[in-house]
């Protein structure tokens, strides 16, 4: 099955401060839920997101499964226009992901 | 009849032997050993909090969990925890009544505002606890989330 992950990353400044917001298409599954034949389904989830500004590590997320499908997060740090921002994400399956953009 | 026989066994033999030798067996092992460790992978909320590393916190008004009274849909809660305490290196999020209560960890890097937004799976209608670590203390802060229908597990 091809898998397809979409990372979306939106990066705004105001006032010193830069907001971060991304969204990760994922299905973001608990392990806990079963199929139509009552067979469970394996636990896939986004384990951990690193999040750089030029370089520098301004945030890291560990998730576990109960963050919701197709994960949402936002967040601001102290930052200028200019800065180049890259999210990184690894799942449980190995999955790899990231998205970079410049600040405005 | 006995040839055919004295196949099979030596087939089941060697196949059991080859996952022994080839560590098959092994790695659960060393699983389990990993899980004890992760606050992910505990049951309830004392063992997450223990797991995580957090033997004490105290109550603050300095925190504050958003999250809506009542969840119009529990698969997505939006929770946001602010914090206006200095030097704030560790934000987690737990849902006491969750399967697995521990539900995230922000590492927070040099520069980076206590707040921090996103949206989880509830099971039932529990208290969301926001964990912050200022320092070498953590403090934490909850909201009570009514759930009309699980999110978790169908």
């Amino acid at each position: 099955m091809a898998k397809k992950f979409k990372t979306r990353l939106k990066v705004k400044e105001k006032g010193g401060k830069v907001n971060v917001k991304a969204i990760v298409s994922h299905p973001m599954l608990t392990g806990l839920t079963k199929d139509k034949k009552g067979n469970k389904i394996p636990e896939h989830f986004i384990q951990e997101v690193v999040v750089t500004a030029n370089d520098k590590v301004v945030m890291t997320a560990n998730w576990g499964p109960a963050v919701s499908k197709d994960p949402y997060i936002s967040f601001d740090y102290e930052g200028q226009s200019g800065d180049v921002v890259k999210l990184a994400w690894t799942d449980n399956q190995d999955n790899k992901g990231e998205a970079e953009k410049k600040v405005k | 009849m006995k040839r055919r026989s004295f196949l099979k066994n030596t087939l089941a033999v060697t196949a059991t032997g080859a996952a022994i030798g080839t560590g098959l067996v092994v790695p659960g092992v060393a699983l389990a050993k990993e899980e004890k460790a992760n606050p992910f992978k505990a049951t309830s909320l004392e063992e997450a909090l223990k797991a995580a590393g957090i033997t004490e916190h105290e109550e603050s008004d300095k925190i504050t969990v958003k999250a809506p009274d009542l969840a119009e849909n529990a698969a997505v809660v939006p929770v946001e925890v602010n914090s206006s305490l200095e030097d704030v290196s560790e934000i987690r999020i737990f849902i006491a009544e969750n399967p697995t209560p521990h539900a995230a960890n922000f590492a927070m890097g040099e520069g980076s505002e206590a707040i921090v937004k996103c949206r989880f799976k509830m099971g039932k209608s529990s208290d969301v606890i926001g964990v912050v670590k200022s320092g070498d203390k953590y403090y934490s802060a909850k909201k009570a989330v009514k759930v009309t229908k699980g999110g978790c597990g169908g």
